[in-house]
Formats: structure tokens, C-alpha cells, sequence
């Protein structure tokens, strides 16, 4: 531990402790641009320096430890006036759109704006006249609103290690970019929207399809369904000044129905289902010895980095479908035929807490029942924004239910947006299903929370079962060149494996309601969970909607219709010839 | 100074024949240094109080006895010769490229190091070829590779080349370069000398630094300090360019007065009217410079930097409203845009300075330059961003009124026409 003093206040903090933190501890708030708490400093905007006493040169606050007896200034009158300077400086490159800007009022540099009084500019404004990068599936760049922070870089070359972007050009002209002169939807992004959640400016944003869904709507021939994904109940709610984690799923049934879509199933459901296909493929393949491990497959942005830099552990990936496409191939097929509406007058709407999850959806083998399994996917800030052009005071509105048939689910297929959430829900269900016997204690803690690599072993009948739970394309990486080291040499590090894109799982998607670091990822984690607790039914097998799906429709799990419907094929990539 | 034998000049050849430098007493200081325990020639190079040629100054003994025991310890060669006006190391490079290589294998054996790399400038691709050349003459006579002259000691070093940049001649961001990333600078502490290349302890030194170290080893610590000024040792070599009668590289020893430079460089093309001393970075001075002595200490006291040695001569012709546009130019192309106020704020200066030499300048942007110029040297990150108040400050200083004459005649002249 050490003391310094920060404007005056005394303050002990651990040694290590940056002046940024140790301000933070203090209560003051120095200004930051590049610098976000879940990523490494990056020491590039200037806005946090402060004085220190006997320092000839102001310190970045970020990148400077504080040292025992500093005396600490961070908002002297010359610091207020450099960081105005420095302010206009980047003001004077930034198009000043900010009315139509998708960031409008979330956006870091107009926050820093107001605060420092920037009322006009002393220095001539320029533009850059970069073209839009909208060739993705999820993400849109616009490079002339970048003020090259290069949390974006950070995040996707270190934190996901996908590697899609990084600095190209000097000075002035340096730009964010794909690699080898390709756009973004023709490189290795995954779709993961990481860059976007932590951009500070509207420079990188989700590709909407707000406008096509309203026309859907709108459309009196066509049938609206639409799914909502286990992590956006506990996320969408801060759209509207609600709280992370307060569980929204009834006033978000009652707000799709005003918005005007016919019906409403949750994915919840498909969660459900995704484990018993996917609990008997583990069960089959524990009958024949392998392959192991099993990797899941729920979630598109890990999908698209296996493929890529793990082409040879495809075999191990489940061969299900997300419960995104489950949910979609049964709107067009069971629900279709049990409502009698041809497939081509339904659109199948899902609502998702991912931008990977568009590009799932555009996947050309996701058609199996003959139409697209899902036509429009949104994401969690679209849905707000479609919300509140309806008008409708979410926070003040009425809960009410979905419609049946695909709706009902279990504690196990909500806990699918939490990191871990998979592993646990698959285990209840196999266990029970391997063994006739029930789980004795559902909670499997060992696999919750925000850890990088969570392991746990599971005895079941007497063969110890080991498992492993990652979130964050990094973690991933570094447990999947170990496991596939181990393969090499001949041996099965673990049998099941969860691997969730970002970290946190779901809830920390890149779909998400901005702000969403960590602290909002865990209290929507954790939102999922006390969920999860106060349900009747807490294991997927025990919901009676996939009972009845199975008893009418699909006869079994892994039957010759699910097979059809509810599983997929993978696609070796090359990162270097795209 | 060519009759003195501690000096680089003496070893430079018309041949790049190994035995004809040998024939010269090359490779006796490393013979001398592989006689001694590896801390007696750090010390001796401490005593010599050879100070880093690169611009920085720091003690060379005091940086290698900073380097801790490891498995691998790497010696960097900072050959990316980028700044304005500065040839220095490009003439040791094409003349004496031994010299060079001898005083990396001593800093290798003082410091524990088994590979080097010499970084050489993109621009530079004729001395990399002589370099190559070197290298293998040197594996050849057994002064580099394995088992060194019989003594055990093992050594080798490879030739990197530079993508052409000039922040890469940061030693931090010239590490970054050599690993393959970007050239960024990086964040001292930790030093290279600590964690480096690979994160391993890394002695980065400038050409001239090393190519002054056999010389040391051969004559020893005292023959070094006795020339030169108190606290810059040594001999030095002095680059003068621009309007001078013969632009070369001069070899004087440390605190050698700029009149007396000027004069061994022919004199000046008509009417001297200001020197830039140090590089682009370093303060632009008017006819006041001529009583100047060039070394560390004396420049600093002057409010300067002597930097690389490189001494820029104008006369009375110069238009100092073009030399503003062009040291502006150059730190706007130069930046290496990490960080916002070099990147934004070298962006400003250039199209301010741009139009001002354009005719279209507006007598506000000189205030608003040097403000901005402030903000940078408060803010920016590296050394680049931090030096730019320096030219424009003085250019200004010295020259601020013929510059805001400019701006008005050129006004004048608009509404003229």
C-alpha cells in the first residue's frame, strides 16, 4: 500500500495502482478518450494528463503508477486549457453530424465536448472522405468518424485475437483497417461486434434492419414470428433507464405484440431444445468413444473463428444448430404447418444480443426447410430504438405472455446467455438422461462467473467427466491450441467444451446495450441466473413444449427430422486466402 | 584532425578490404576486449564517458552496465539514419563498415549478447549491401560467428531493414519495427536495456556511438576523454548541409565552436542568416550560433540540443515562411499517428504553415501555431510530438516578423491584383 494525494485528498492505494485508479478511488473523474476499464491503457488520447509536484512534464494518468508522496493536480487551469486545445484539435477532424448519428448521446467525444464547454473552433475543420465499409454481415465502419483511440485494435487483435483489423497509414491519414486491402466482409472478422461495444464514437456500429422489419409489419400478406434470445431480457431494460439485470422478458412480450408482430415464441424454448440434441449427441458419442471433445456450437462469432483458425477441430464442434436457426427451421416447418400459413407468408424475426448473430442467419446453409430459417435479425439497441418510435413507455408498460407451441422454457434454457449457461444446462439434462437418475445439485457454480477458463470434472457412473467453460475469443485460442496440442499427442484433455465469443457470454454480446463492460455483463449474468432459480422447471427435458415437439413432430432427439432441421455442416477457412 | 589515431576518420578507407582495415589497426580493440573480463571493458567504456550519439546523450558504459544476466541479451544497432541533414552514420556505414561491426561485437561480449542487429534505414538499400558484405569478411577472418578468435566467446549479427519511417529511429518504436509490429513507441519504464526485443534485455545503440567503442578498446579510456569538452568526450561527427561551400561530414572534437565548423566546411555561401543545429527537431538559431560550441552540455545551457550533430546552414536568401512550411510538412508526414495531439495537431500545423507559405496565411495562425505547439509538447506521447514548439518557437523568435511581413505583403498582393 501507498499514500499519495490527489487535488488535495489524501488517498491510500495498492502499489501498482495507477494515478487513473487511484483518482477513480479518490472520487475524481479525470477525462479519458482511449482508456476503458475492461482493456489494456493505450496511452494514445492525451485527455487524462495530470501534474505532479517536482515532475518537469505533465503524466498520463493511465499508464503512470502512482508512487508513495505524489502530489497529484488533475484539473488545474492549464490543464483545463491543453485538454480544450487537444479537444478541438480532434473536434476540428470529426464530422459534426452528431444529430444523425447512431452514437447520438452515448457518444464518449460529445460527452468530453460538453463538459469542456467546447462552443466553436479555432481550428479549420476538415473530412477525410473515407468511403463506409457496410460489406459485413453485422458491423458497418465509418472511418471518418474514427478518432483512431485504437480500443477497436486492441480488443480485436488481443482480447478476441481475430485479427480483422489493425493501423494502416501515418500521422493524419492513419486509418483502422482490414488487412491486405480487403473490407470487413471478406476478411477473418467474425462478426463479434467487440469493436463496437467499446468504440467510443459512432464509427463503428451494427448494420440495421430496422426499416425492413417495420415493412414486414406493415405488410398485411406476410406473418410476423419472432424470437427473443435468453440474454436480451436482462439487458434491454437499460434502453429505458432500468436497471442491468432487472428482468424484462413480460413487458418485452407485450412490446413486440404492440409493435404490431403477429406471434411471439422465445428462444428459450430453442435453448431447451438445442440440449437435448445436443446432450444426445454427447451421450452417442460417449457411447462410441468420441470424437471429444464436443465443442458447443451456439454461438456464431466462435463458429466463424473456429473455422478459421481451428479448421481441424471441426469434427469436434456439435453439429447443432444455434438455438437462433432451431427456433427459425421450426418457424418454417412445425409451426407452419401446425398453423397452416405457407412458409413464404411468415418472416421469422429474432431478437438478438449479437451482431454475429446476422451473419449466422445469412449463412447459405441455413435453409433447410426450403426458406430462409430466419430473415431479419436485430439487436438489442435496434428493438429499443423500434420501441421508442412506437411510442411505447417501456418501463411503465404491462407484462403479458408469448404464444405457444414454441414458447415455454426451463430455468436451463435461460441461463444460455450466461457464460457457462450451456455447460450447465447440458449437464443437467445428460446426467439425468445417462443415469435415470436426477442431478442432486443443479447449481453447477464451478462454471458460472466471469473467470477466463472455467473447469470442472463430473463423475457420471463412475467415468469422471471433464469439462471446460471459456468466454472471450482469446481464452478460446490459448485452450484450443492446448487441446489440440494434446489431440496431436494422442490424448482427450476434456470431453465437453463451452466456448461463448464474448466475454461474459451473451449478455456481454455486441449486440448489446451501450455501456456494456464487464460490470453490466456480470449483473446481467447474474440476472439470468436468479432467473433461472425462481423457475418450476430447471432442466430442459422437463419442458413440455419440446415434449410435445418430439411426440408430434420430430419423434426423437437426433432423429432423422432433427437431423434435417435442427443440425448443420462447417466450412474450413483459410485466414490468408480469403 | 585526420593526424589523430583516436578518431573515425582515421579508419575510414577507399577499400572495404577487412585485411587492408586490419593493415590500419582494425579489430585491435576487440582483441584487447577479449583479453579482459566482460566488466572491465564495460568499465573502461565508463571511464571513457563516451556519451550516445543518437541524440539522447546517455552514458553508453553506465546503459550497458544497466543490462541484467540473461540467457539472451540482444544488441541493437540503431542505424535508421532518418533525421534531416544528419549523414553521419551513413558515411561510417560506407567508409569504415568494420569499424561498425568490430564495436557491436565488443558491446555483444561486454554485455553478454550473442546476436545483434544492425536496423538500417529503408533509404539506406546500397549500405545494406556493403554491410552484407562486411559481415561475411568478418565471419570469414573469425571475428564474428562462433568461437571469436579462439576465445569461446560466440557472436553474430543480422541485417534488418527499415520500412521508412522516421519515428522508428526511437529506440522503443525501432524495437516494435524489428519484431514485425508497427513502428509505435513504446512507454519507458520498462527501459530495452530491461525488457526489449522479445521482452529480453536489449542494448540499443546508434552507429556512431559503437563505431567510437573499438577505438576506446585500442587506446584506451584516457586517450577518449582527454579530447573533447568536460562532460562530452571524445571526438564527434558533425553533418553540414545546405549553404555551406563544402557540405560534408566533419570530424572535430566535442565543443567545437560552429564558426570554426562552418569554416572547415568552406564557409558560407553568401550571407549567413540561420543555423539549425540538432535536427528538425532542434531550435532554429540566427547569425548568434556562430559563437555556439557543439556538445551536450554547452547546447543544453543555450536552451538547444546538439541531437544528432547535424548543423543546417541558411543564408540570406531563405524565405523562413517556406522553412516553417517545410519543417511542418515534415513532422505531419512523419508523425506516426498514435497518439491524438501529434496526430491531430501535426495535421494543423501543416495546413496552417501551408498556407501562410501559399500566400493565403492569416497573421492569427501564428499565435495558434505556437499554442498548438505547446499543447503537443504537454501532451504527446514520444519525443516526436513533444519537439515540434522547439523549430516553430525559435523560428518564430528569431524570424516571427519577417513571417508576419510575409503574410501581410502576400495580403497586399491579393488585393493588388
Amino acid at each position: 500500500m501507498l499514500n499519495v494525494n490527489i487535488d488535495g485528498k489524501p488517498i491510500e492505494v495498492e502499489t501498482g495502482t495507477t494515478i487513473l485508479e487511484a483518482a477513480d478511488k479518490a472520487g475524481i473523474d479525470i477525462p479519458t478518450l482511449c482508456k476503458h476499464e475492461d482493456i489494456a491503457p493505450l496511452g494514445t488520447c492525451g485527455m487524462c494528463m495530470v501534474e505532479i509536484d517536482g515532475s518537469p512534464d505533465y503524466a498520463r494518468a493511465c499508464i503512470t503508477q502512482a508512487q508513495e508522496g505524489m502530489q497529484i493536480r488533475t484539473h488545474t487551469r492549464e490543464l483545463r486549457r491543453i485538454k480544450r486545445k487537444l479537444l478541438q484539435l480532434v473536434l476540428a477532424a470529426h464530422p459534426d453530424d452528431c444529430l444523425q448519428c447512431i452514437r447520438h448521446g452515448e457518444c464518449e467525444l460529445q460527452k468530453l465536448a460538453e463538459k469542456f464547454e467546447i462552443r466553436d473552433l479555432e481550428y479549420e475543420q476538415y473530412t477525410r472522405g473515407l468511403p463506409i465499409d457496410s460489406s459485413a454481415a453485422g458491423i458497418v465502419r465509418d472511418m471518418n468518424k474514427c478518432i483512431g483511440c485504437g480500443r477497436c485494435v486492441e480488443v480485436c487483435q488481443n482480447l478476441q485475437t481475430v485479427k480483422a483489423i489493425s493501423f494502416f497509414g501515418r500521422g493524419a491519414d492513419t486509418i483502422v483497417s482490414p488487412g491486405a486491402e480487403t473490407n470487413m466482409g471478406s476478411g477473418v472478422c467474425v462478426n463479434c461486434g467487440q469493436c463496437v461495444v467499446y468504440c467510443p464514437v459512432g464509427a463503428l456500429h451494427e448494420r440495421e434492419q430496422i426499416d425492413h422489419v417495420w415493412g414486414a409489419i406493415e405488410n398485411p400478406e406476410l406473418h410476423v414470428a419472432a424470437q427473443i434470445a435468453p440474454a436480451v431480457r436482462v439487458a434491454l431494460g437499460e434502453e429505458f433507464g432500468m436497471a442491468p439485470g432487472e428482468l424484462v422478458i413480460d413487458k418485452l412480450y407485450h412490446a413486440l405484440k404492440m409493435l404490431g408482430i403477429d406471434t411471439v415464441f422465445d428462444t428459450n424454448f430453442s435453448a431447451d431444445l438445442t440440449i437435448m440434441e445436443e446432450g444426445t449427441e454427447f451421450l452417442n458419442r460417449l457411447a462410441e468413444g468420441g470424437p471429444f471433445p464436443l465443442i458447443t456450437s451456439c454461438s456464431p462469432g466462435w463458429i466463424k473463428f473456429g473455422e478459421t483458425y481451428f479448421p481441424d477441430l471441426i469434427e469436434n464442434i456439435s453439429s447443432c444448430k444455434s438455438p437462433q436457426q432451431m427456433m427459425g427451421s421450426l418457424i418454417k416447418t412445425y409451426f407452419s404447418e401446425t398453423r397452416g400459413i405457407p412458409p413464404e407468408k411468415i418472416v421469422s424475426l429474432s431478437i438478438m444480443p449479437c451482431t454475429a448473430k446476422k451473419f449466422e442467419a445469412d449463412r447459405p446453409e441455413m435453409n433447410d426447410s426450403g426458406f430462409k430459417d430466419v430473415d431479419y435479425v436485430l439487436t438489442t439497441r435496434e428493438l429499443a430504438r423500434m420501441i421508442r418510435q412506437a411510442g411505447i413507455s417501456f418501463d411503465k408498460l404491462e407484462g403479458t405472455t408469448s404464444d405457444s407451441l414454441l414458447s415455454a422454457y426451463s430455468g436451463a434454457g435461460t441461463i444460455f446467455g450466461a457464460t457457462g449457461g450451456v455447460m450447465e444446462a447440458a449437464l443437467r439434462t445428460a446426467y439425468e438422461l445417462h443415469t435415470g437418475k436426477p442431478l442432486e445439485n443443479i447449481n453447477l457454480k464451478a462454471v458460472r462467473g466471469l473467470e477466463e477458463t472455467k473447469t470442472a470434472s463430473i463423475s457420471i457412473e463412475g467415468e469422471e467427466l471433464r469439462v471446460a467453460v471459456v468466454h472471450g475469443l482469446s481464452n478460446a485460442r490459448e485452450l484450443l491450441s492446448y487441446v489440440h496440442k494434446e489431440q496431436q499427442a494422442g490424448r482427450v484433455p476434456y470431453h465437453f467444451i463451452e466456448i461463448m465469443a464474448c466475454r461474459g457470454g451473451c449478455v456481454g454480446g455486441g449486440g448489446q446495450p451501450i455501456e456494456n463492460s464487464l460490470y453490466q455483463r456480470n449483473l446481467r449474468g447474474q440476472g439470468l441466473y436468479k432467473e433461472d432459480a425462481g423457475l418450476p422447471l430447471r432442466k430442459s427435458h422437463e419442458n413440455p413444449e419440446v415434449k410435445a415437439l418430439y411426440e408430434h413432430y420430430l419423434e426423437k432427439p437426433g432423429g432423422e427430422r432433427s437431423h434435417h432441421l435442427l443440425h448443420t455442416h462447417y466450412t474450413r477457412r483459410n485466414a490468408y486466402t480469403l | 584532425m585526420r593526424q589523430s589515431k583516436v578518431s573515425i576518420t582515421h579508419y575510414t578507407m577507399k577499400t572495404q578490404d577487412i585485411e587492408a582495415y586490419i593493415g590500419i589497426g582494425g579489430y585491435h580493440g576487440l582483441r584487447s576486449a577479449l583479453d579482459m573480463d566482460k566488466s572491465a571493458v564495460v568499465k573502461e567504456v565508463q571511464d571513457s564517458k563516451l556519451r550516445g550519439r543518437g541524440g539522447a546523450g546517455f552514458p553508453t558504459g553506465k546503459k550497458w552496465a544497466g543490462v541484467p544476466p540473461s540467457e539472451e541479451t540482444y544488441v541493437v544497432c540503431n542505424a535508421d539514419e532518418g533525421e534531416p541533414g544528419t549523414f553521419k552514420d551513413r558515411f561510417i556505414m560506407e567508409n569504415t563498415p568494420f569499424l561498425l561491426l568490430e564495436g557491436m561485437t565488443i558491446a555483444g561480449y561486454a554485455v553478454g549478447a550473442v546476436k545483434g542487429f544492425i536496423y538500417i534505414r529503408g533509404e539506406y538499400p546500397k549500405i545494406a549491401d556493403t554491410l552484407k558484405k562486411a559481415l561475411e569478411a568478418a565471419r570469414s577472418q573469425n571475428m564474428l560467428g562462433n568461437n571469436i578468435l579462439g576465445t569461446g566467446f560466440s557472436f553474430d549479427i543480422e541485417i534488418r531493414r527499415g520500412g521508412g519511417s522516421y519515428v522508428v529511429g526511437d529506440e522503443t518504436a525501432l524495437l516494435s519495427s524489428l519484431m514485425g509490429k508497427r513502428g509505435f513507441p513504446w512507454m519507458k519504464p520498462p527501459y530495452p536495456t530491461e525488457k526489449g526485443l522479445w521482452d529480453r534485455p536489449t542494448v540499443v545503440n546508434n552507429v556512431e556511438t559503437l563505431s567510437y567503442v573499438p577505438l576506446i578498446l585500442s587506446h584506451g579510456a584516457a586517450a577518449f576523454s582527454k579530447i573533447g569538452a568536460k562532460g562530452s568526450t571524445g571526438p564527434k561527427l558533425y553533418s553540414v548541409s545546405g549553404h555551406v561551400k563544402s557540405p560534408g561530414v566533419y570530424e572535430f572534437p566535442m565543443g567545437v565552436r560552429v564558426k570554426d565548423l562552418l569554416k572547415a566546411a568552406g564557409g558560407v555561401q553568401g550571407q549567413l542568416k540561420a543555423v539549425q543545429i540538432g535536427g528538425t527537431a532542434g531550435p532554429i538559431y540566427d547569425a548568434e550560433a556562430l559563437s555556439m560550441q557543439l556538445d551536450y552540455d554547452s547546447m543544453q545551457a543555450a536552451g538547444g540540443t546538439l541531437g544528432s550533430g547535424a548543423v543546417v546552414v541558411m543564408n540570406s536568401k531563405t524565405n523562413m515562411a517556406g522553412v516553417l512550411d517545410v519543417s511542418m510538412r515534415f513532422f505531419a508526414e512523419e508523425s506516426c499517428g498514435q497518439c491524438f495531439p501529434c496526430r491531430y495537431g501535426t495535421r494543423q500545423l501543416n495546413y496552417m504553415a501551408q498556407r501562410i507559405a501559399a500566400g493565403t496565411g492569416r497573421q492569427s495562425y501564428l499565435s495558434l501555431m505556437q499554442d498548438t505547439g505547446e499543447v503537443m509538447r504537454a501532451t504527446s506521447f514520444c519525443p516526436f510530438g513533444q519537439s515540434v514548439s522547439t523549430p516553430l518557437n525559435s523560428l518564430l523568435k528569431h524570424f516571427g516578423d519577417e513571417v508576419k511581413g510575409f503574410i501581410q505583403q502576400q495580403d497586399y498582393v491579393k488585393e493588388v491584383i
